[in-house]
C-alpha cells in the first residue's frame, strides 16, 4: 500500500477557497465521508451501550458476583434461579485453549512455509486455500461436527458421546487457523528481505535464517496473529453451540462435554422473557464477551504498534 | 572447495525436517477442507434438484425444498448491502484520501478492528437491543439485516481502502494540478480507478453475510414460513437458520435433506468467495501501473 503522499493536503487551503458549486458539493461530500468514517466509533460504542443498556437492570439488582463467577450452577430458569457462569467460562476457555494447542503451531507452520518456502504459484494457491477454508460458514462447521466428527470421534476413541472439548475444539482450530496464518505471514513478509540476504551471506540455512532472524524481528506479529486467533475462538458460538454437547459441566477429559458463554446466550435467548431477570443475565455474559473480547484486540493493536516503533 | 563439514550436512538435515514439518502443517490444514466440501457433496448431492430449490418446505421441515430460506437469504443480504456499502465506503474515502495520522483516526482504525472482532453473537444482542426494540423495527428483514450491515461493515471498508490506495498518488497530483477539487479527483479519478476493487470487497461481503446465523436468529429469522416476504418488515426463513434449526431443533429431518441444505449454502458462499477471488487476480494482471 502506497499512502497517498501529504502534499495533497494543499488540495484545501484558503488558496482553493473559491466558492463555486464544486466547492460546495466538495465540502458537503467531505462532511459526508467523514460521518462514515467516524460511524466505525458510533457502532462500536453503540453495541456496548445497547447491550449494556438491556443488562444494567440485572447487573445492578441481581447479580451476585461471587454466585456469577464462582458457582457452575446456571439455573435461570428454576424457580429460585441461580446465575453461576463459571461452568460457561471455562467451557469457553476449555474448548478455546484446545482448539489453540492444535491450531497456534499449525497456523504458525503454514504461514512460514507460505512465507519463506513456497513460491509463485504454490504460494498464490496456498493463500487462496487458506482464504477459502476462512469463508466456511459457522453453521456449516457446527454442523460438520455434529454430523461427520461426532460419529468419527465415537468410534476412534470408543467414548459414549461425540460432541465434546475435542471435537469443537478441533473445530474451533480449523476455523481460528486462517486468520492467524494470515497475520502471520503479513507480519514475516514485513521483515525486510537485506536481513535475510545478510544472514544468508553469514552462511546461515534457511531454516536458521527463519529461526535466528525472521522469527525474533517479527515477534510482534506473531504474537498479534496467535492473540487474534485466541479471539476468534472465545467469540465463535454456532459451530461451538453445535459441536460442544452444550452440557453445564466442568471437564475433566477432552471427551466431556461443556458449555460455552457465546452458545449460551445464542440457546437461550429466543426463549426468555425481555427484561427479566434471566433476559438481563444473558445481556450481561454478552458485556462480558464485548469486554474480553475488546481487550484481546486492544492488546493485539498495542502489540502490533510495538512493530512500527522498532 | 565447499566440501560441506559435519556442521554443514547438520544444518542442511534440519532445515529440510523444518521445511518438511511446516509442508506437512500446510497439507494438515487443507486436507480437511477438501474432505468436508467433498463429504458435503456426496451426501448432500443426491438431494439437489429444480424441486429442491424451488419448492416451499413440507411435513414440518422434513420435506420439500427450501425456495423461502433462498429467498429469504437473498433479502437479508441485498438490504444488509443497501446499507453497509454506502457507509463502508464512505469511511473508506475518508480514511484513504481525508484522514489525517492522528487519534480520530487511530481510534476509528481500532473500532474498524474490533467491529470485525466482537463475536457474532454480541453483535446479536446489539441488534436486538438496538434495531428490534429501541428503534421498533421489531423482528424483521430490516433488524436483522441492519445487523448484518454492521458487522460486516470491516470488510467493505478494509477492501475498499486498500483498493483505493493502490492508486498511484500521482493520479490524484495530476487532477489536482487541473484545478479540481479534492471530492472531483475522487469522483472522476480515483473511484473509476479503484472500482472493480471496491467490486471485490462488496462480493466478499454477500459471501459474509449469506453465512452467518447468530446475528439474524433473534433479529429476523424464523424457523418456518412458507409465504416469501413482501416487505423489509416481515420475518423471514434464512439458509443459514434453516441449516441450524432443522440440524438441531427439527427431530425427523432425513440426513440428506440437512446434508443438502448445508450443501448449497457452502456452495453459494464458496462461489462467491471464488467469484471474488478470481476477479482479484484478473484485476491484478491487469494493473496498467
Amino acid at each position: 500500500m502506497t499512502p497517498v503522499p501529504r502534499a495533497r493536503l494543499s488540495a484545501d487551503t484558503a488558496a482553493m477557497d473559491r466558492r463555486d458549486a464544486a466547492w460546495y458539493v466538495d465540502r458537503i461530500a467531505q462532511w459526508l465521508v467523514f460521518a462514515g468514517g467516524v460511524s466505525a466509533i458510533v457502532f462500536i460504542v453503540g453495541i456496548f451501550v445497547f447491550v449494556t443498556r438491556e443488562g444494567l437492570d440485572f447487573v445492578l439488582g441481581s447479580l451476585n458476583l461471587r454466585e456469577f463467577f464462582g458457582s457452575i450452577a446456571w439455573r435461570p430458569t428454576s424457580n429460585n434461579p441461580t446465575y453461576g457462569a463459571l461452568a460457561l467460562i471455562v467451557g469457553t476457555a476449555s474448548v478455546t485453549g484446545f482448539a489453540m494447542l492444535m491450531s497456534v503451531p499449525l497456523s504458525l507452520g503454514v504461514a512460514l512455509f507460505i512465507a519463506e518456502f513456497a513460491t509463485g504459484k504454490t504460494r498464490e494457491t496456498l493463500k487462496i486455500l487458506v482464504e477459502m477454508l476462512a469463508a466456511i460458514p459457522s453453521v456449516v462447521w457446527g454442523f460438520v461436527g455434529m454430523s461427520i466428527m461426532n460419529p468419527l470421534i465415537i468410534e476412534t476413541f470408543d467414548v459414549p458421546v461425540g460432541l465434546n472439548v475435542m471435537n469443537a475444539g478441533l473445530i474451533l482450530g480449523l476455523m481460528a487457523a486462517p486468520i492467524m496464518t494470515t497475520i502471520a505471514e503479513d507480519a514475516l513478509k514485513a521483515v525486510p528481505d537485506s536481513y535475510r540476504e545478510a544472514a544468508e551471506a553469514l552462511g546461515a540455512t534457511r531454516w536458521e535464517v527463519i529461526w535466528k532472524v525472521v522469527i525474533p524481528a517479527s515477534k510482534n506479529g506473531i504474537l498479534a496473529a496467535v492473540l487474534l486467533g485466541v479471539g476468534r475462538g472465545f467469540g465463535e458460538t454456532m459451530a461451538v453451540l453445535m459441536a460442544s454437547g452444550h452440557a453445564i459441566n466442568l471437564p475433566t477429559s477432552p471427551f466431556d462435554s461443556v458449555r460455552a458463554l457465546t452458545a449460551t446466550i445464542a440457546a437461550e435467548l429466543g426463549d426468555t422473557v425481555q427484561g427479566g431477570n434471566h433476559w438481563g443475565a444473558l445481556f450481561t455474559l454478552g458485556i462480558l464477551l464485548f469486554v474480553v473480547t475488546f481487550v484481546i484486540n486492544l492488546t493485539a493493536d498495542i502489540v502490533v504498534r510495538g512493530i512500527g516503533k522498532e | 572447495m565447499f566440501t560441506a563439514t559435519p556442521r554443514n550436512r547438520r544444518s542442511y538435515r534440519v532445515q529440510n525436517v523444518a521445511r518438511a514439518a511446516f509442508f506437512l502443517a500446510t497439507v494438515a490444514l487443507v486436507i480437511p477442507v477438501l474432505i468436508i466440501v467433498a463429504t458435503l457433496a456426496v451426501k448432500g448431492g443426491p438431494a439437489i434438484s429444480w424441486e429442491f430449490l424451488f419448492t416451499p418446505p413440507r411435513d414440518n421441515l422434513t420435506a420439500g425444498g427450501i425456495m423461502p430460506a433462498l429467498v429469504g437469504t437473498i433479502w437479508l443480504v441485498v438490504v444488509a448491502l443497501l446499507a453497509s456499502v454506502p457507509v463502508g465506503v464512505a469511511a473508506a474515502i475518508y480514511l484513504s484520501e481525508y484522514a489525517p495520522d492522528n487519534l480520530l483516526t487511530r481510534t476509528i482504525n481500532l473500532a474498524i478492528i474490533n467491529l470485525a472482532g466482537v463475536p457474532s453473537i454480541v453483535h446479536a444482542l446489539f441488534g436486538v437491543g438496538a434495531f428490534v426494540l429501541f428503534f421498533g423495527a421489531g423482528t424483521s428483514i430490516l433488524a436483522a439485516s441492519l445487523t448484518l450491515a454492521v458487522m460486516t461493515l470491516p470488510v467493505v471498508i478494509v477492501a475498499t481502502r486498500e483498493s483505493l490506495q493502490a492508486v498511484p498518488p500521482a493520479f490524484r497530483e495530476a487532477c489536482w494540478n487541473m484545478g479540481a477539487t479534492r471530492w472531483q479527483t475522487i469522483r472522476k479519478v480515483v473511484l473509476p480507478n479503484s472500482i472493480s476493487g471496491i467490486l471485490t470487497g462488496v462480493i466478499l461481503e454477500v459471501s459474509r453475510s449469506a453465512g452467518e446465523t447468530a446475528p439474524i436468529m433473534f433479529t429476523g429469522a424464523t424457523a418456518y414460513i412458507v409465504f416469501l416476504p413482501q416487505s423489509v418488515m416481515d420475518q423471514t426463513m434464512a439458509l443459514s437458520y434453516h441449516l441450524f434449526y432443522i440440524a438441531t431443533q427439527q427431530t425427523g429431518v432425513p440426513e440428506e435433506l440437512t446434508f443438502g441444505v448445508a450443501l448449497v449454502l457452502i456452495s453459494i458462499v464458496l462461489l462467491m468467495n471464488a467469484v471474488s477471488i478470481s476477479f482479484r487476480v484478473y484485476l491484478r494482471s491487469l494493473k496498467k501501473w
